[in-house]
């Protein structure tokens, strides 16, 4: 089909070929644009994490002329900084046999066999170029005496492949990007855009050929016109009210794209992550998360007695459950995120729930210590105990941690062919909003590998493609669609600030939150979705009545940010518990009641559901479609997931 | 427990500013300072009055977005700490609390405890980069670091670019956080080929925007969330004369 008209009917534009094969073929097939004419075009990059910041970066490496935005005062604040446990990579420098097959199977297993094969194994392969690339940039990487690079093993795989830089990964991977991007600002090839809201996006003959953003500071609407338009604008796990992710994170960019025609992949595949903090009282912000390589050496366990309610140094180790290594001899407490989480719900339902609230279960260093020594466990761990300590006023070193689950990633977003392209021509999504790779359920140190093989070494090859490959008639900020976009976003904005209610953008957050967590969060059903759904469109009513946004449009004003974001919750809160009530099966994070087998494990339903659940907007009034991508597996054999 | 907050309000950069008095209630030890400013306005946005201004992002001490000046000393009193990671327990119950912005002359206030830190931006575009194009990166471990040079400059990288230290200084310079980029190079070989350039460039920006010198009174390490050691500084000003006497060529 061709690359100008909207891709409805989810043509993954896949290579054919063997599999290994197939991103070197259509680099070498994909149209390219003429240095000479680069510079001629302008690409809109949203976001400035590691998707958006290496697509930025590269792009004006490449010639191109970009314009870069995002939400905080700098782009190196973007929540990519967060990320803390690593970044994984097929070098095999370990020799334990690890390969780009190996990674690319753990990662489609991982996923619950819900990814595309060419997809997953193309960033297998380029995940090896992203560490040299990383490295070339002085981003600090922990290393051997020998000066080689250190690497360990994270969550739910055998290897050792996961690089890291202390317990900030995320950080130094952002911060190389960051500089890459600065470079770029210097030599006048990026105009970089903080503390702007993207709230629109503008369609010229059906194509992405533009943008309105809010200036955040003063409140100016401002337009934006370019020949391709990408998206990186993170993961809306902040639909949950609480979760790992930053204040600031938000789904309006990818939901204002949906609302304009491109199909949703997978909203409610939901990652839950299961080492955060606990939750203490109502009035917390965020969660806080505890990196899953503490899971390396740390062992998960509860009382054995529901209701237990001795400190836990109390507990004599012979009424303790460490039920994850009970259940799954083999992983132990290396499970898959998705399993350990649901385990620990388990428990919690048993009674058997740790802590003054009884939502949480322990993580204990104690055996591990005593293996390796304080100073080891300090050097592996140290500034994850530390910042416990600071929330919980516990030392872990003495006293087991508590932890219990937090929503942390969500491997749903917009949908996107093999080029990353959405079904809207020009719009490119890139990083965790779109939904490529992680099927239903992502494997720890993947995220921040996926992004910047989005960034570094996807998009500039593919987005070069789409531009050559379709006519872009110049379209200037003049246009009519430019102020059609901007009277929408001039209408919410106005009509936020002019019901002036009775109850805060933050009272209506917590509410969706609630709802979203109870029913649409690590344990499903139908009942409950479809309650969801009832009480969140009743939220949704009593929002665009009763709200209070104080304050002005022209002007700084985070009360009137969080309010279009929380009101997009709402419609995305539903699209989720739809998506999740219409996968009957249960895969990955995503875990249907109706679908367990006797022992209580997850039960795929390869029959009905080897696909990518797609969504279309069709009218606020009008139920949205649900559209399927079949998901061929032509190199993988379709297996239950055991860990056992 | 209670807390009497004097809070810095101020309308927009050209605007006066004036300390407000609010009182506030019901706030539980383990909230963060942040979390209390939240119920505040709350409070204040049911009371029909404007919500204080404050920046934040991650809440857990690593986008270096949050920063407040508490009760005269940047990020608070606890060592080692950003703004939203302090705890109330920390505080004394019943006690008043200050709560102003960064000062610097190179930092204009945005809006009540806001304020613009874009010049830290110019300063890394200034050069604080290696320059590597995607494509040409040799593989990873044919460059050796010694992991005593790769610790070194992780010391110096996990800078998170809160501008506490600058909030810090007498002299409102940013001497910490530029040279904490120049010396996180210093120690890499990735880092040697533009080493000149780099640190005459990055210290002629510092200086444009505007920020003091730097008179060694070590305030900015004290502040530093991060542990950022002011030995950086002497790195900067060794490798700056190096650079203009032709000592590193
Ligand atoms: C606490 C935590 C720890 C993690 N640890 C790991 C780990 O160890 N390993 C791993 O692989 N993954 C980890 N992850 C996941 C990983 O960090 C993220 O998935 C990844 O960094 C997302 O990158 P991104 O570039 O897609 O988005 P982000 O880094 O979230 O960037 C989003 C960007 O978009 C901008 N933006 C958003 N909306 C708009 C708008 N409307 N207008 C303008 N700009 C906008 C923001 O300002 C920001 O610049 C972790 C995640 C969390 C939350
Ligand atoms: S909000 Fe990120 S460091 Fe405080």
């Amino acid at each position: 089909m061709s690359l100008d008209q909207p891709n409805t009917a989810l043509d993954p534009r896949c290579p054919s070929g063997p599999l290994a094969e197939r991103w070197t073929k259509h680099l070498s097939e994909i149209k390219l644009v003429a240095p000479a004419n680069k510079r001629k075009h302008t690409i809109i990059v949203v976001g400035t994490g590691l998707a958006g910041g290496s697509a930025a970066a590269t792009l004006a490496e490449l010639g191109y002329n970009v314009i870069n935005l995002c939400i905080q005062d700098s782009p190196r604040r973007a929540h990519s900084v967060a990320a803390q446990g690593g970044i994984n990579a097929a070098k095999n420098y370990q020799n334990d046999g690890d390969s780009v097959w190996r990674l690319f199977y753990d990662t489609i297993k991982g996923g619950d066999f819900r990814s595309r094969e060419s997809n997953v194994h193309r960033l297998a392969e380029v995940s090896t170029e992203i560490i040299d690339q990383c490295v070339a940039q002085g981003v600090p990487f922990a290393r051997e005496y020998g000066g080689t690079l250190a690497n360990r093993s994270f969550g739910g795989v055998q290897v050792s492949r996961t690089f890291y830089a202390r317990g900030q990964t995320g950080q130094q991977l952002l911060l190389g990007c960051y500089s890459g991007l600065m470079r770029q600002v210097d030599a006048g090839r990026v105009t970089l855009l903080p503390r702007r809201e993207m709230l629109e996006l503008v369609l010229v003959d059906g194509k992405a050929r533009g943008i309105v953003a809010r200036n955040l500071i003063t409140g100016e609407l401002e337009r934006y016109a370019g020949d391709a338009v990408l998206l990186a604008t993170g993961g809306y796990a902040t639909a949950y009210y609480l979760s790992t992710m930053a204040v600031n994170s938000n789904a309006s960019a990818v939901w204002r794209c949906y609302k304009k025609g491109a199909f949703f992949g997978n909203p409610s595949l939901t990652q839950i992550h299961p080492t955060a903090v606990p939750q203490l009282g109502d009035y917390q912000s965020k969660l806080t998360l505890m990196s899953e390589s503490l899971r390396n050496d740390g062992r998960v366990w509860v009382p054995m007695q529901p209701g237990d309610k001795r400190r836990p140094n109390d507990i004599p180790e012979a009424e303790r459950d460490y039920y994850l290594e009970r259940i799954y001899p083999s992983f132990g407490n290396l499970v898959p995120r998705d399993i350990a989480s649901r385990q620990a719900l388990y428990r919690v339902r048993e009674g058997k729930g740790v802590g003054p609230t009884g939502v949480a279960v322990y993580l204990d260093f104690k055996e591990a210590i005593g293996r390796l020594g304080r100073q080891v466990v300090t050097d592996r761990y140290g500034n994850l105990f530390q910042m416990y300590e600071e929330i919980i006023g516990d030392d872990p070193y003495e006293t087991p941690m508590m932890i219990y689950p937090a929503p942390h990633y969500t491997m749903g977003g917009l949908w996107v062919d093999y080029n990353l392209m959405s079904t809207i021509p020009g719009l490119h999504v890139l990083g965790e909003a779109n939904f490529s790779d992680h099927g239903a359920n992502r494997l720890g140190a993947s995220a921040l590998m996926q992004g910047l093989a989005d960034g570094y070494f996807v998009a500039p090859n593919t987005v070069g493609h789409y531009i050559a490959s379709v006519d872009l008639p110049k379209v200037g900020t003049d246009h009519p669609a430019f102020a059609a976009a901007e009277r929408e976003v001039n209408a919410r904005v106005t009509k936020l600030l002019s019901i002036q209610g009775n109850r805060t953008v933050r009272e209506f957050w917590w509410d969706i939150g609630r709802v979203m967590w109870d029913q649409v969060g690590m344990s499903r059903s139908e009942a409950g979705l479809k309650e969801a759904i009832d009480t969140i469109q009743g939220l949704k009513a009593r929002f665009w009545e009763d709200v209070r946004v104080p304050g002005s449009a022209d002007d700084f004003n985070k009360s009137l940010e969080l309010a279009g974001r929380v009101a997009d919750f709402f419609e995305l809160g539903e699209l989720m518990a739809r998506d999740a009530l219409a996968r009957r099966e249960s895969c990955g994070g995503h875990f249907r009641e109706e679908c367990q087998t006797p022992e209580g494990e997850a039960l795929r339903d390869d029959a009905n559901f080897a696909h990518v659940a797609a969504w279309e907007y069709r009218g606020d009034d009008t139920e949205p479609a649900r559209h399927i991508e079949p998901l061929d597996f032509e190199f993988v054999e379709l297996k239950t997931r055991s860990y056992k | 427990m209670h807390f009497t907050l004097r809070i810095w309000r101020q309308s927009g950069p050209q605007a006066a500013g004036r300390l407000e008095r609010y009182e506030i209630d019901d706030i539980n030890p383990d909230m963060s300072i942040l979390e209390m400013l939240d119920l505040l306005n709350e409070q204040l946005t049911r009371d029909g009055v404007e919500p204080v201004a404050f920046d934040n992002d991650c809440r857990e001490g690593i986008c270096g977005t949050c920063g407040l000046v508490i009760d005269g000393v940047a990020h608070g009193k606890k060592h080692l700490a950003t703004t939203c990671e302090l705890r109330m327990r920390g505080f004394v119950d019943g006690t008043t609390i200050t709560i102003e912005p960064w000062r610097a002359q190179a930092f204009s206030v945005v809006k009540d405890l806001v304020v613009d830190r874009s010049p830290f931006d110019r300063i890394i575009a200034a050069g604080g980069y290696v320059s590597a194009n995607v494509g040409s990166a040799p593989d990873a471990n044919e460059i050796l670091i010694p992991k005593v040079d790769a610790d070194l400059a992780m010391d110096a990288a996990v800078c998170i670019g809160c501008a506490a230290c600058v909030a810090a200084c007498p002299n409102a310079s940013a001497s910490l956080f530029t040279a904490a980029k120049i010396a996180q190079f210093s120690y890499l070989p990735q880092g040697q080929t533009e080493r000149e350039r780099r640190v005459v460039r990055m210290v002629e920006q510092m200086d444009a925007e505007g920020f003091g010198d730097c008179s060694n009174h070590g305030e900015c390490e004290a502040v530093c969330p991060k542990g950022i050691s002011i030995t950086n500084i002497g790195v900067m000003r060794r490798e700056y004369v190096r650079a203009l006497t032709g000592q590193l060529r």
